[in-house]
């Protein structure tokens, strides 16, 4: 990179960095700095945006070589497919599901673990321990935990007087067993962000309020809570975000079915893309639930901003 | 760590240790629960594994499951591949992120604002907007600029993350708090920019560069979909990719499964117990930063 000299002349009355005249050389050292890695970003973030969004308008499939503009046509289909309608509805009652569990066990377990007592290091690295496993290893001992002949949770089940349970072969159950089995991948990442803001909980409000004769679950509601809700308010945002985009548990657990009780967005859109190569009407159900995430977050933060308490 | 405050109620004074051992450690056990049924049912004969009810202990260990596993599906190569592909993603993003991170947090030239906008575009879109084009074109890189980054191989991985808009966005925030004095007197004494940056910014940035290393690390490593898509040879799958596929492959035989998924998961338990602090210190710092 060539070296500009850096002093040099300034205009009275700006700030320096403002003031230092721009030579050619530095639009040439800045873009020299950029070029690698923001060529690699547009060439696979920027680009693919505006390309499926004009694919969502074609029709691109393998059968036609050509891929002629149908206007409105693969949105259209969306709307009159019934497994879109049934994507939808399992997308939004795995995300109605998932997310407030995620968020209810990793609250408790952190306030659990927010003290000093003995054992906590084998508490606090059981939770993180969910965090090193991979989705795919996450999904198979949980398919294996949840075998509807051998599998160890029916003998529980039956311990309890319970029938053994079809789990992922039922259609009316697969889809909570892959909700139990997220949260349970998803708790070490809830506890380690209420723990992080649970250390921000300055100790003098606590002790004021005990004083003030709060119990502990007053304590907990109205001084706790609401010095969480930051932290609160990002983990409903960043679990939405990622229940809406569910496919790894689904792909290894149940393939859509049985029924497609378990077709999500997300699974439905990648059988459409690389089992049927029907890349335009896959690109308009992609953008579908681009708008529905955009939607979704928009939502969370206004009425999150409502409930949320910011210190500073 | 914030020591225990909350008002003890009276009735609990007569236990010798802290009511919260009662939740916590039953709590603990359902979370480790299924390490432990994956760890016993991966040393259990098949005929053992398959009796209802289950046997919770034993009767014969049978580690040559882990050797039908490991003769099977080549756990190593897949082992190896993901190695390579993570340990190069987070190379390449500490470089051309620290470099273009580093350019918008501190110089001036044409179309930055532009740019930066459109980086930050694309932070919002989710993948899988962007995986049919991003599909097409390592297709055509593949075939028309280098084979090693087209389809069916692991540069196929490595390339597409080889800097992310969250890297540059992350980078670029750390830098602007950084005190430019330092900087700029470094540049009176007549240091180039790249010197500047390698020798005075970056040595400050240590936690901002250990926490997006340890964040593209686990994305890399855990990474399925795209995998899935682009990658049909056994030799060039990734863990979690050649996992499914062996899955699919045996997919009565519990035991060799097993045995299996815990030779795929150990490297990164591993990893993640000698790094922990780093780890979580960065997920952390994800949510720090939303809130």
């Amino acid at each position: 990179m060539a070296a500009t000299p850096a002093v040099a002349r300034r205009r009275p009355g700006r700030s320096r960095v403002a003031a230092r005249r721009v030579t050619a050389s530095e639009h040439f050292t800045g873009w020299g700095f950029v070029t690698p890695g923001v060529a690699i970003i547009l060439l696979f973030g920027a680009v693919p945006i505006v390309w499926s969004a004009v694919m969502s308008f074609q029709r691109s499939d393998l059968l036609h070589p050509s891929t002629p503009f149908v206007g409105l046509r693969n949105y259209r289909e969306m709307v009159h497919d019934p497994v879109v309608t049934q994507a939808i509805m399992h997308t939004l009652v795995y995300t109605v599901l998932f997310v407030p569990g995620t968020m209810v066990v990793g609250l408790f377990l952190a306030v659990a673990m927010n003290r000093k007592i003995r054992l906590l290091w084998l508490y606090r690295t059981a939770a993180y321990a969910t965090m090193a496993i991979s989705t795919i290893s996450e999904a198979l001992v949980f398919i294996w935990l949840f075998d509807p002949s051998y599998g160890i949770v029916n003998y529980f089940l039956s311990l309890l007087g319970i029938p053994q349970q079809p789990f992922l072969n039922s259609p009316s159950e697969a889809l909570y067993v892959i909700v139990i089995m997220t949260i349970w991948g998803w708790t070490g990442f809830a506890v380690v962000i209420y723990l992080a803001a649970l250390q921000g909980v300055p100790q003098t409000l606590i002790e004021a309020a005990a004083i003030d004769g709060a119990g502990p679950w007053r304590t907990f509601r109205k001084v706790t809570l609401p010095l969480l809700s930051p932290a609160s308010l990002f983990l409903a945002v960043w679990l939405t975000i990622n229940a809406l985009q569910l496919f790894d548990e689904v792909y290894l657990s149940t393939m859509g079915g049985p029924l497609n009780a378990t077709t999500v967005l997300v699974f439905y859109l990648y059988e459409q893309a690389f089992s049927q190569f029907n890349f335009g009407y896959a690109s308009a159900i992609a953008y579908f639930l681009f708008i529905v995430i955009l939607v979704v977050t928009a939502i969370q933060f206004r009425v999150g901003r409502r409930f949320t308490y910011y210190r500073s | 760590m914030t020591a225990t405050t909350m008002v003890r109620p009276r009735r609990w004074a007569r236990l010798p240790f802290s009511p919260w051992h009662l939740v916590l450690l039953p709590a603990t056990l359902v979370l480790i629960f299924p390490f432990a049924w994956l760890l016993i049912t991966s040393v259990q004969t098949l005929s053992e594994a398959l009796h209802f009810p289950p046997i919770l202990t034993p009767h014969t260990l049978r580690f040559a499951n882990y050797s039908d596993a490991w003769h099977s599906a080549p756990f190593g190569r897949f082992f190896v591949n993901s190695s390579v592909v993570a340990v190069t993603t987070v190379l390449c993003n500490l470089v051309l992120c620290s470099l273009a991170g580093y350019a918008f947090a501190r110089f001036r030239f044409l179309g930055r604002g532009v740019l930066f906008v459109t980086i930050m575009a694309t932070l919002m879109v989710p993948f899988q907007v962007t995986m049919i084009p991003q599909f097409i074109i390592t297709k055509w890189l593949g075939v028309h600029v280098l084979a090693g980054v087209g389809i069916d191989h692991i540069g196929a991985l490595i390339l597409p993350n080889a800097a992310t808009a969250f890297g540059v966005f992350f980078l670029r925030q750390f830098f602007r708090t950084l005190p430019i004095e330092y900087e700029e007197s470094a540049r009176v004494d007549g240091a180039s920019r790249l010197t500047v940056l390698w020798r005075i910014v970056l040595p400050l940035s240590m936690p901002a560069l250990a926490t997006l290393a340890a964040l593209t690390f686990l994305d890399s490593w855990n990474s399925f979909l795209w995998p899935l898509i682009v990658i049909t040879s056994t030799n060039q799958m990734t863990l979690p990719l050649g996992l499914a596929t062996f899955q699919g492959a045996h997919s009565t035989q519990w035991t060799l499964l097993m045995a299996g998924n815990v030779m795929s998961l150990i490297p990164m338990l591993v990893i993640f117990f000698v790094a922990q602090r780093y780890f979580v210190r960065s997920v952390a710092a994800t949510g720090l930063a939303g809130t």
